[in-house]
């Protein structure tokens, strides 16, 4: 039941169907990632792109089907699984009136400690400096990378981000990207939407076009 | 990471931001304090009638004030993402619930528990009365936080909860109400007040147990 880091990890949502307001956002769609591997989710905006990611971390259950967390639905090793997931949202996830470092380390004790210090995370997102400063006074962008610095603080093998390059700068934008490379090239996988292009150099790359059919 | 830390460590991140906004925390106390301190203009300040009713002024006035306060345990969290990612921790989500509940309270409810024996004295509460009114307080108003508990967590979604909240909560305020005052009030006139008490304990001991429970499943529902 339990997935340890070394064993191989794979999601898989199994014919899952979702519909909100009475419309049908999708039926009978089945993805699955595993270590090494990148699906990149697109589709015009409301095609439920947030609401399949919002699915796959367990936010939210699908009207049918179900998501298997190396073989064992979500709900069942609910633990197991979010303690080798992170999910960076729309929101931030952040709290604006503490500072960086205040933030992650109550999200790093949240969800197991990881790699990284909490310190040298920030500086990995080029947040240093910075760490003592709260968040209310950062900019988009900076408040962004301190959202994104969350994925190094846990050792979470399965990233899932929702548009992670919004109101980063290029710089930002490659910043993450290599990190992405980083994360694939250590067996790790990664579920994402996002507008722009993504440029990565490791890993497989898996498409999913939710506007179509 | 053990689940204690995890308590503790969300605890004093809330304490911390309570501390950061300070007027979150004089807006119930200046509340409380004003509508007793108001009181007697209003009815007229007999010394009898004042200290009669105190028990019940007192008591009422803090319900209302922790009212006022509930939304603000988890609609911040809701609002910025922090209340996804708590969902999406590695830790029981009832535990982290329960921290939040008590850093609510202890900003919350212990100043007002703090600051009632002075209104209290200024309605002309009889001085025996006193112990009790601060007990029937202790154990009362960690009730009214973890009840409120489950009405945010459930309304929580939604655009304006307010009075849908208040609907929501306040019949199960009632009961604490009477036995906090009833409490306050045989004690007033020297009867013996353990029962009301033992009643109020009870209910705190099953708020304690079962209201975190509750709330973390109304918060899967809130955010799904």
């Amino acid at each position: 039941m339990s997935a340890s880091p070394n064993s191989t990890l794979h999601l898989q949502a199994d014919s899952v169907e979702c519909s909100r307001d009475d419309r049908l956002l999708f039926e009978n769609l089945s993805v699955e990632v595993s270590g090494g591997e990148a699906l990149i989710l697109e589709g015009r905006n409301g095609t439920g792109k947030t609401t399949l990611l919002r699915i796959l971390c367990g936010l939210r259950r699908p009207d049918e089907g179900e998501v298997r967390w190396s073989g064992v639905p979500i709900e069942e090793c609910a633990v197991d699984f979010h303690r080798h997931m992170v999910y960076v949202g729309h929101l931030d996830g952040i709290k604006r009136e503490l500072t960086a470092l205040e933030n992650l380390r109550v999200l790093q004790t949240l969800s197991g400690r990881g790699r990284y210090s909490v310190e040298e995370a920030l500086e990995a997102v080029k947040l240093g400096g910075f760490e003592d400063i709260p968040v209310h006074f950062l900019s988009a962008g900076q408040k962004r990378r301190a959202a994104l610095a969350r994925l190094l603080v846990t050792d979470a093998r399965l990233w899932v981000l929702d548009e992670p390059f919004t109101s980063l700068d290029v710089h930002g934008i490659e910043l993450v990207e290599s990190l992405m490379d980083g994360h694939l090239s250590a067996a790790g996988a990664l579920v994402m939407t996002s507008h722009h292009q993504v440029h990565l150099s490791a890993g497989v790359i898996k498409r999913l076009n939710l506007s179509e059919g | 990471m053990s689940v204690w830390q995890a308590f503790i460590e969300l605890l004093k991140r809330d304490l911390r931001l309570a501390m950061r906004r300070r007027a979150e925390i004089a807006n119930p106390l200046l509340f409380f304090v004003m509508v007793i301190v108001l009181f007697p203009l209003g009815v007229g300040a007999e010394p009898n009638l004042l200290e009669r009713m105190s028990a019940g002024v007192v008591w009422v006035a803090a319900l209302l004030a922790a009212l006022l306060t509930l939304d603000s345990i988890f609609r911040s969290d809701f609002e910025d993402g922090t209340l996804e990612q708590l969902l999406l921790s590695a830790q029981p989500l009832s535990v982290m619930v329960l921290a939040k509940v008590v850093a609510h309270w202890l900003v919350t409810g212990l100043p007002l528990l703090l600051v009632a024996p002075l209104l209290a004295m200024l309605l002309g509460m009889k001085s025996e009365a006193m112990g009790t009114l601060m007990l029937s307080l202790l154990l009362g108003t960690p009730v009214l936080s973890l009840i409120g508990a489950i009405g945010v967590a459930l309304t929580v979604g939604l655009r304006r909860a307010g009075v849908i909240l208040s609907l929501l909560v306040l019949p199960l305020y009632v009961p604490v109400l009477i036995f906090g005052a009833a409490a306050v009030d045989a004690a007033a006139s020297g009867l013996p007040v353990a029962g009301q008490l033992y009643i109020l304990a009870a209910f705190l001991a099953m708020a304690l147990s079962l209201a975190p429970v509750a709330a973390a499943s109304a918060l899967r529902i809130s955010l799904s």
